[in-house]
Order: C-alpha cells, then sequence, then structure tokens
C-alpha cells in the first residue's frame, strides 16, 4: 500500500499548497505505515528533492511539456497509484487540483471527498471531516471504495515539516492520448496581485464604501499589509470591483489568517465565504451590523476616518519591528 | 444545439443550516428551495445559445418528487422540457452515473452545470459525469462561446484566467461570469403558466453504487464574543493582531 500525493507546480515553481498537500499525505502514510509518493508533472524549476522535508518518501517526476489536461494528469496519477498499490490519493483543491480530482476518482475507481479540512479521523475505512452548506456545516465523510481521493482545502491543514528520504526517480507512465479533454490556447496571468484564495491577508470591502473611486483607502491598506483585495456580493454586482474579487457564498469561498472587512454587513451569504478566516477583523459605522457577531475584533466607525489611521497604525507597527 | 442543464434542489443561500436525527441528517424544516445558483447562471446562458443558434434546452435533476417545484422553475424561466432521475441523489458518484446514463441516450451537444451545489459543495458531479462519458470538461467556466461545432471557455486558474477550446460534445462546470447576476431570468406570471403545461418526464434510476458516506454533521465551533477597539486608538488593533492573534 501506499499514499499518492499530486505536487502542483506553477511554472515549474511549488507553492504552500504544495507542501500542504505533501505533509497532509505524508502525515497520513505515517498513520497507516505506508510509503508517501509524491508526484510532480512537467518541468520544474524548483527542486523535487526539496519535498523531502515536507515528508516524501520518494519523488516521482513526469516528463510533461504540454498545457494542463485534467484527464491526462488523472491518468498519470492513476497510473502511480495502480503501480504502487496506492489506496489513497492526495489533491489539493486548487483551480486545477478541481479539475483532476472527479476525472482521477472515476479513472481509479476512487471514492472521492473533496473539501477536506483535517487529517483523516480513521484510514480504514477512511473518514475524514469536510465543510458542507459553504461551511455553514461540517460533516464526517467516510469511503466506502477500496481506493479514496481526498482534495482538500487550500489553507486548511497547514504546512507540517516531516523529514523523510525522498529520493527524486523519473515516472513510468504515458499520456493516454484517447482522453478527451479541452485544448488550452492562452494563460493570461494576473501579475503583481497577491491571487485571492492563496492569501494569507485579505483586505475586503463593501457597499460602506459608497464608490468605486473611494477603494484607494482599501487599496492603501492592503498594500501596507501586503493582503489581498476583496469585495462584497453588491459591490461585484454592480461593476464596482471585479468579480474575481467576490467572495461569499457563490463567490470564491477563503480561509486566510486575517480577513479585514470594511463597510461589509456581513449578510449569512457573505459569512459563508468568509467565517473559515483564522481571524476576523469588522470596521463598520452600525454597531448592529451583524458581521461583527462573527468578528474577533471590531472597530465602530466610519471607513473613512478609520482605514486611514489604521493604515499608518501598520506603517508605524512595521518600522518599529 | 441541444443543451442539457443539469440543476440541482438547494437550500436558499439565506437558509440557516440545521441537523436532526442526532446529527445525521439535514433538517429540511423551513427551509426554502431554490434552483441551485451556480446553476441558474448555466440555464441562463443555454437559454442565450437557443435564442441565438437554435436548438432546445431540457433540464435534468436527479432526485425525488420534492424537487418538483425547482425544476418547474427552470421551465418557468424557459427551459423547453424536464427529466427528473427519481432517486435520493445520496452522493456523487451516483448521480454522476444518473446523469452519464441520460446523455449517453440522447445526443446532447452540450452539458451545462454549476461548478457546485450550494448543499454539499462537493464539485464533483460534472467532472465524474464527463469521466464517464469521455468528455472534454472544464470547471469553474466564466466564459462560453460556441462557433459551430466548437466551444471556446475561460476559466479562472490560481492567479490568472486560461482559454481552451474543444469540438462538442463538452461538459461545462460554470458561475458567475457565464452571465451576470442581472441577467438571471425572473419566471413570469406567463413562463410560470406554460411551465405547466411543458413536459416533465420521471426516469427511473439506473443500477449505481454510492462510494462515500455521511457519518455525521455538526456546526463550526461559534466565535468568542467580539473585542471592540475605539475607534480612536487603532493601533490597539495592531498591537492584538500581532501579539494576540498573531497574524501581522
Amino acid at each position: 500500500m501506499s499514499v499518492i500525493i499530486f505536487a502542483e507546480n506553477w511554472e515549474g515553481k511549488f507553492k504552500k499548497a504544495t507542501y500542504e498537500a505533501v505533509s497532509y499525505g505524508a502525515r497520513v502514510a505515517q498513520t497507516m505505515g505506508t510509503p508517501a509518493i509524491v508526484v510532480t508533472i512537467g518541468n520544474l524549476s524548483d527542486d523535487a528533492k526539496s519535498l523531502a522535508k515536507y515528508g516524501a518518501t520518494k519523488t516521482i517526476t513526469v516528463a510533461y511539456n504540454e498545457s494542463f489536461n485534467n484527464a491526462v494528469f488523472a491518468s498519470i496519477l492513476n497510473q502511480v497509484a495502480q503501480q504502487n498499490d496506492g489506496s489513497l490519493i492526495i489533491v489539493s483543491g486548487t483551480n486545477n487540483g478541481k479539475m483532476i480530482a472527479p476525472s482521477l476518482a472515476i479513472q481509479a475507481d476512487a471514492a472521492l471527498i473533496t473539501n477536506a479540512i483535517a487529517l483523516p479521523e480513521s484510514t480504514s475505512p477512511i473518514k475524514v471531516k469536510r465543510t458542507v452548506f459553504s461551511s455553514k456545516g461540517l460533516a464526517m465523510y467516510q469511503s466506502d471504495a477500496a481506493r479514496t481521493v481526498i482534495s482538500i482545502v487550500p489553507n486548511s491543514v497547514g504546512v507540517a515539516e516531516v523529514a523523510a528520504a525522498g529520493d527524486v526517480e523519473p515516472a513510468n507512465t504515458t499520456a493516454d492520448a484517447s482522453l478527451r479533454a479541452f485544448n488550452v490556447e492562452k494563460v493570461d496571468r494576473v501579475t503583481g496581485k497577491i491571487p485571492l484564495p492563496e492569501a494569507e491577508l485579505v483586505v475586503s470591502a463593501g457597499r460602506g464604501m459608497k464608490a468605486p473611486e473611494n477603494w484607494n483607502i482599501i487599496e492603501s491598506l492592503a498594500t501596507e499589509l501586503g493582503a489581498a483585495t476583496a469585495c462584497s456580493k453588491p459591490v461585484s454586482d454592480i461593476g464596482w470591483r471585479p468579480h474575481r474579487e467576490h467572495v461569499g457564498q457563490t463567490g470564491i469561498q477563503i480561509n486566510p489568517n486575517l480577513y479585514i472587512a470594511v463597510g461589509i454587513s456581513g449578510a449569512i451569504q457573505h459569512l459563508a465565504g468568509v467565517s473559515a478566516s483564522k481571524t476576523i477583523v469588522v470596521i463598520n459605522t452600525d454597531p448592529e451590523a451583524p458581521f461583527f457577531k462573527a468578528a474577533d475584533y471590531g472597530i465602530v466607525g466610519d471607513a473613512f476616518d478609520v482605514v486611514p489611521k489604521l493604515t499608518e497604525a501598520i506603517k508605524a507597527y512595521k518600522a518599529n519591528n | 444545439m441541444k443543451i442539457l442543464v443539469c440543476i440541482s434542489h438547494v437550500p436558499d443561500t439565506t437558509s440557516k443550516i440545521n441537523f436532526t436525527n442526532n446529527n445525521t441528517a439535514f433538517d429540511t424544516n423551513g427551509v426554502q428551495f431554490v434552483i441551485n445558483p451556480y446553476d441558474e447562471f448555466g440555464l441562463t446562458r443555454a437559454l442565450w445559445i437557443k435564442e441565438k443558434q437554435g436548438g432546445s434546452v431540457t433540464v435534468a435533476n436527479v432526485g425525488t418528487s420534492v424537487t418538483e417545484p425547482t425544476i418547474r422553475k427552470a421551465l418557468a424561466i424557459g427551459a423547453d422540457d424536464a427529466i427528473r432521475i427519481d432517486a435520493d441523489p445520496t452522493d456523487a458518484f451516483f448521480v454522476a452515473k444518473q446523469l452519464a446514463a441520460l446523455v449517453q441516450e440522447n445526443n446532447y451537444d452540450i452539458v451545462i452545470c454549476g461548478q457546485e451545489s450550494i448543499d454539499y459543495n462537493g464539485g464533483q458531479v460534472p467532472g465524474m459525469m464527463a469521466a464517464l462519458l469521455n468528455w472534454p470538461f472544464v470547471n469553474g467556466c466564466t466564459g462560453l462561446e460556441l462557433e459551430g461545432n466548437s466551444a471556446t471557455v475561460t476559466r479562472d486558474i490560481d492567479g490568472g484566467k486560461e482559454t481552451s477550446k474543444t469540438e462538442l460534445p463538452a461538459v461545462i462546470a460554470g458561475k458567475k461570469g457565464l452571465v451576470e447576476e442581472k441577467d438571471l431570468r425572473i419566471p413570469n406570471m406567463r413562463g410560470i403558466m406554460t411551465a405547466r403545461t411543458k413536459p416533465l418526464t420521471v426516469r427511473p434510476a439506473v443500477e449505481a453504487s454510492k462510494q462515500t458516506n455521511i457519518l455525521n454533521f455538526d456546526k463550526p465551533a461559534s466565535k468568542a464574543a467580539v473585542k471592540l477597539i475605539d475607534k480612536e486608538n487603532v493601533a490597539e488593533l495592531v498591537r492584538l493582531l500581532h501579539e494576540e492573534a498573531k497574524v501581522i
């Protein structure tokens, strides 16, 4: 038996989500007393050997020069699982991970448990806790199949260092040409901004900002903190901010270490998307805003007064630390 | 263009979520059910395709008879006909098997789904269906253009956007961006009246196992009371974020 882990790379580089998935898989493998076999696909600029630090017993590198293809990536992971008697396969729930996991579950005839937020409670059978009802609830899922794919919510479990050998070897897999998928034509990267799902600090604002041109104070605070910017649904619907910033039940669900909400009342749909944040700060003129009930820290006050002061206070704090 | 739109019957976004039977079941008491919002973007996009280039829009749902009001709403919005696969949607694999079997019997050119349902949020059914059919699949789709027999799609990737293309058929799992919030259609009286006479076929489920089981539910731990900080003393907030919360 073994645990197979997909170590995703972005233009050759690993990210925190990669290390989190590897260390998650390695810790489960330790419990099961089996090797943790890590798989990378495509050319790497980072060193595959570096995954040893997060618990890779062995890292298998797959040469692949084409664009992303969910079916082929799934097939490669399935081949490694078959070759190594892999009963559990771990992927991170990134945008690509979400496309690979269902294909993989079908190809590997495996049960799929997505949105896992903790290590399995049991490994035989696999029982793992995941979020449901847009994080308004949690559920303990059990796999009824001999093989299981777990997809974890990025930044939910955290990265752990688990020393292991991590020897690197090339794969013995083939890209199955009979699998049908979309052909990637173009990739546009937003440069200079922290992608929201990966951000550890997020500054978010809502209708309380009154007009899109007032976002400069939000941007300044975010820049000072090194945070990503986000917004509420109404603000994205009326076009004050781009859709990719909309966090909430039908937008992006995030779980940063710090979420600062400015001028957002905290409707239940908004909370569903951000309640997994580790620390929540709410700034609102209305002391009765429901968001204060979900917050760790709150300031009752006008954003146009409080936010610039907060930016200055962060600047002062940084100068002294 | 023969389009299938898959819809889920889910609690309204404002619903408070509670569990019953010793925390082993979702408590539907007092809960208003709606078309899954992600699916509604897909339904609207499907209607646009039909209006532009002709064809038909069929909606499919895997559910017991309780989902019929939700299916009728999809018909009132403008779908031509509906199929309800008569089964309790116990897990994603089971549902994907049902929908794949339906697709195999009918020559749909494109299947449009939401990227996830807002109840169980698995985000699994569209991808599993595509894998069962060996059809191209895109998740988190925010743009869809059809030209002849080819589809060009846009999806969010980590830190950007990706545009890709395929020959149909294909499975699209979409979200806002397929259409905008303002484009969603509210059924009018005429729509509601005609929906009553549109065909809603009930189809028996095919044999399929489920792969997962929910043992129990619980709710996230509630937060301790908020610490209010005076607006004249924001430095105190910075101190707490550093020393107490340890997030900066």
